[in-house]
C-alpha cells in the first residue's frame, strides 16, 4: 500500500484558487463579445480549474461536488449551439445569422442583449463537456 | 426557403446530436438514425429539384456576403453527391440493423453514421476551401470511431495506421491552404478561382496543385498513396466498410474533381498529365490487388483503386464528355460498391470467413444472392446496360478525344479484369461444391439481402435510365467545364 502523498498545500490553495479561476473565466466568457474571450476559451478555462481539482483530490470527490455526465453536458452544448444557428432558419434567414437589441434591464440599465451569447453558451458546454471526458477516460485507467 | 443548400448538413447533425442523450437505448437510437436520414434524403431530393429547375444555390451562412463569410454551394454534381450518399446511408444503416451485434449499436455507431453523414455531404456543399478541411474533419473523426469500434486486436492495429494517414494528409491540407491562401489571399473557391485567373497563374499554382493532389490522393487512394487502404478497410465490420469503401474516398476525388476543374486548369501539360498518369497507374496496380487475392473483402477493396482511377482518367482528360463520364461512373461506382461489400458481407455472415477457399455452391441454398451478385458483378464491370456502361464509354470517348490511345485502351482493359476478379467470387463462392457453413451469422442473409438487392435495383435503374440521368449530369458538368458558371453564381456581381 502506498503511502498517501502529503499534499495539503495543493489542496489547501485549490480550494481557493479554482473558485478565482472559474470566477475568471466567466468573465472571459462575457468579455468575448467585444473583446478577446468567447465561449472557448472560457469553457477552456473552467474545465482547467476542474482539472485542479481533480488533481488535487480524485475522480470521486469531483463528482460528488459536481455530479454531471459530461457526456450530456457535450450533448446539450451542442444541441443549445446548432439550435441557436437553426434558429435563424425561423425567420428564413442563412443559418447562424444572429439577432441583438438594446434593453433596459434592472440594475444593469441599459444593455445590449445578442442571441450570439446563447450559442457560445453552447460552445462554452461543450468545451467543458469534452475535455472533462477525454481527462476522466485517462484517469480511469489508472 | 434559402437554408435549403443546409438541409442536407443540418438534419443529420441535429439527429446526431439527438441521439448523443440516449446512447445506450437501442430502438430510439434505430428509429431516430432512420427518420434523419429519411429526412436528409428528402431534403436532398427537394433541394434537387430546385438546382434542376433555377441553377446553382448558394447560402451564405451568418448573412456575411461572399466572399468574406462561408457558402455553401449547391451545383448540380454537389447535389447529386449528396444524394447518393444519404440514400446509401439509409441502405447501409437498414442493413446494419440486422447485421450489427448489440454491443456495437451501444457504443455510439448510428452517432458515428450520422456525424459522417454531416461531414460528407458537408464536404460535397461547401464553398469555401478552408471549411472544406473542416467537413473532411468531421466525417474523419467520425470514421475513426467507426473504425475502431469493436476494438479487435486487428482493427486497432489499422486504425493506428488510418489515424497516422490521415493526421499527415490533414496537416498537409492545412499547409497546402496556407500555401494558396499565401498566394491569392482568399479561401472562397469561386474567389479563389478568380483570383489565380487574375494572377495568370504563376509557377507556385502549380506546386500548389501537385500539393493539392498529394492530399486529396492520400484520401481518395490513388496510386502510389493507396498502400493504407487495403489493410484499414478491411479492418472494421462489413457495414462500416461499405460506407468507407463507398463514401470516404470518393470525397478525395469529388475534392480533387473540383479544385483541378475550378482552380488548377490553367497549366494542364502539367498538372493534368501527371494526374491522367497517376490515374493510369492505379487502375494497374488495383487491377493486379483485384485479380492476385482470393480474400472477397481485398477483392472488391482493389476495385476501389480501379475505380478511383478511371474517374481520376475522366478528370484528367478534361473534355466535356469525359468529365460527364467521370460524373457519370462517380454516382454509379458509389452506388454499385456498396451493393456489392454488403452482398459479400451476407457471404462473409454465411460461410463466417471472407476467404473464398472457406466458400463453395452457395448458390444452391442460396439463389436470389447469388444472382443478386451476378447482377451487382456485370453492373460493376460496365455490361450494358448496366449502370458502369455509360460511364465508361464517355471516360473512354473523351480520352481519345484528347488523342490519347493508351489511356482508354487501359480502361477498356481494366473492364475485363474487373469483369474477371468479380466473377472469380461468383464462381468459386456460388458454384462448385457446397460446403458445410457455420457462420454465426448465417441465419440472417435474406433478411440482410433486402437493403443489399435494393442497392442493386438502384444501380439499375441508374443504368436503365440513363437517358433520364443524362440532363442531370450535363448540368453538373457546366461548372467543372466552365469555371465562370461557378464564380457568377457565388459571387452574383
Amino acid at each position: 500500500m502506498k503511502n498517501k502523498p502529503n499534499d495539503l498545500i495543493l489542496q489547501t490553495v485549490t480550494t481557493m484558487i479554482s473558485f478565482i479561476i472559474i470566477l475568471f473565466s466567466i468573465h472571459l466568457f462575457f468579455a468575448g463579445h467585444y473583446t478577446p474571450g468567447g465561449g472557448f476559451i472560457g469553457g477552456l478555462m473552467t474545465a482547467a480549474a476542474l482539472v485542479l481539482l481533480l488533481l488535487a483530490y480524485d475522480i470521486k470527490t469531483l463528482n460528488t461536488i459536481l455530479p454531471f455526465n459530461f457526456r450530456m453536458m457535450t450533448a446539450a452544448g451542442l444541441l443549445i449551439a446548432v439550435l441557436t444557428g437553426a434558429g435563424a432558419l425561423l425567420f428564413n434567414q442563412p443559418f447562424l445569422t444572429h439577432a441583438y437589441d438594446y434593453f433596459e434591464l434592472p440594475l444593469l440599465g441599459e444593455t445590449s442583449l445578442h442571441t450570439a451569447v446563447l450559442f457560445d453558451i453552447g460552445v462554452y458546454l461543450v468545451v467543458i463537456g469534452v475535455t472533462m471526458t477525454i481527462i476522466q477516460t485517462i484517469g480511469e485507467s489508472e | 426557403m434559402i437554408n435549403l443548400p443546409l438541409l442536407p448538413i443540418l438534419i443529420p447533425l441535429l439527429s446526431a446530436v439527438l441521439l448523443m442523450f440516449f446512447p445506450k437505448r437501442i430502438k430510439a437510437q434505430r428509429i431516430i438514425a432512420m427518420a434523419g436520414i429519411t429526412g436528409t434524403i428528402i431534403a436532398a431530393i427537394v433541394l434537387t429539384a430546385e438546382v434542376k429547375a433555377n441553377g446553382i444555390q448558394t447560402l451564405n451562412l451568418g448573412s456575411w456576403p461572399a466572399p468574406y463569410g462561408i457558402p455553401l454551394v449547391s451545383d448540380m454534381l454537389s447535389v447529386l453527391l449528396v444524394l447518393t450518399s444519404s440514400i446509401l446511408t439509409f441502405f447501409v444503416v437498414w442493413y446494419a440493423m440486422i447485421y450489427m451485434d448489440e454491443s456495437y449499436e451501444r457504443f455510439f455507431f448510428y452517432i458515428g453514421v450520422m456525424f459522417l453523414l454531416t461531414g460528407i455531404n458537408g464536404a460535397f456543399t461547401t464553398g469555401d476551401i478552408f471549411n472544406l478541411f473542416v467537413f473532411f474533419e468531421v466525417f474523419l473523426i467520425a470514421s475513426y470511431l467507426l473504425i475502431v469500434l469493436g476494438g479487435k486486436k486487428g482493427q486497432l492495429r489499422e486504425s493506428i495506421k488510418y489515424l497516422l494517414i490521415n493526421v499527415i494528409s490533414s496537416a498537409l491540407f492545412v499547409t497546402a491552404v496556407a500555401y494558396l491562401y499565401s498566394v491569392v489571399g482568399t479561401l472562397n473557391m469561386a474567389d479563389v478561382s478568380q483570383r489565380i485567373d487574375e494572377l495568370g497563374s504563376p509557377g507556385i499554382i502549380t506546386v500548389i496543385a501537385i500539393f493539392f493532389l498529394i492530399v486529396f490522393g492520400l484520401k481518395g487512394a490513388i496510386f502510389p498513396l493507396y498502400f493504407w487502404l487495403p489493410g484499414s478497410y478491411s479492418a472494421p465490420p462489413i457495414p462500416i466498410l461499405a460506407l468507407f469503401g463507398a463514401l470516404l474516398t470518393k470525397v478525395g476525388v469529388y475534392s480533387i474533381m473540383r479544385t483541378y476543374t475550378l482552380f488548377f486548369y490553367h497549366d494542364q501539360g502539367y498538372t493534368h498529365e501527371i494526374l491522367a498518369v497517376l490515374a493510369l497507374l492505379s487502375i494497374i496496380v488495383g487491377v493486379i490487388g483485384a485479380i492476385a487475392y482470393r480474400n472477397v473483402k481485398t477483392i472488391i477493396i482493389y476495385n476501389i483503386v480501379i475505380a478511383v482511377g478511371v474517374i481520376l482518367y475522366g478528370v484528367a482528360a478534361m473534355t466535356p464528355a469525359a468529365l460527364e463520364g467521370a460524373v457519370f461512373y462517380l454516382l454509379h461506382d458509389m452506388v454499385i460498391k456498396a451493393a456489392l461489400f454488403l452482398l459479400v458481407g451476407i457471404m462473409i455472415a454465411i460461410a463466417g470467413a471472407s476467404h473464398l477457399n472457406k466458400m463453395g455452391g452457395m448458390i444452391r441454398d442460396y439463389p436470389r444472392i447469388g444472382w443478386t451478385y451476378f447482377v451487382a458483378a456485370l453492373a460493376l464491370a460496365g455490361i450494358p446496360p448496366l449502370s458502369g456502361f455509360v460511364g465508361k464509354l464517355l471516360i473512354v470517348q473523351g480520352g481519345f478525344e484528347t488523342g490519347d490511345m493508351v489511356g482508354p485502351l487501359l480502361v477498356l482493359l481494366s473492364s475485363l479484369m474487373v469483369l474477371y476478379s468479380a466473377m472469380k467470387i461468383f464462381m468459386n463462392g456460388f458454384w462448385g461444391t457446397p460446403k458445410e457453413y457455420h457462420g454465426a451469422k448465417a441465419h440472417l442473409a435474406n433478411r440482410l439481402w433486402v437493403p443489399a438487392a435494393a442497392l442493386v435495383l438502384i444501380a439499375i435503374a441508374y443504368g436503365v435510365g440513363s437517358e433520364a440521368v443524362y440532363p442531370f449530369i450535363q448540368m453538373a458538368v457546366e461548372p467543372l467545364i466552365d469555371p465562370a458558371v461557378y464564380i457568377e453564381a457565388v459571387l452574383k456581381e
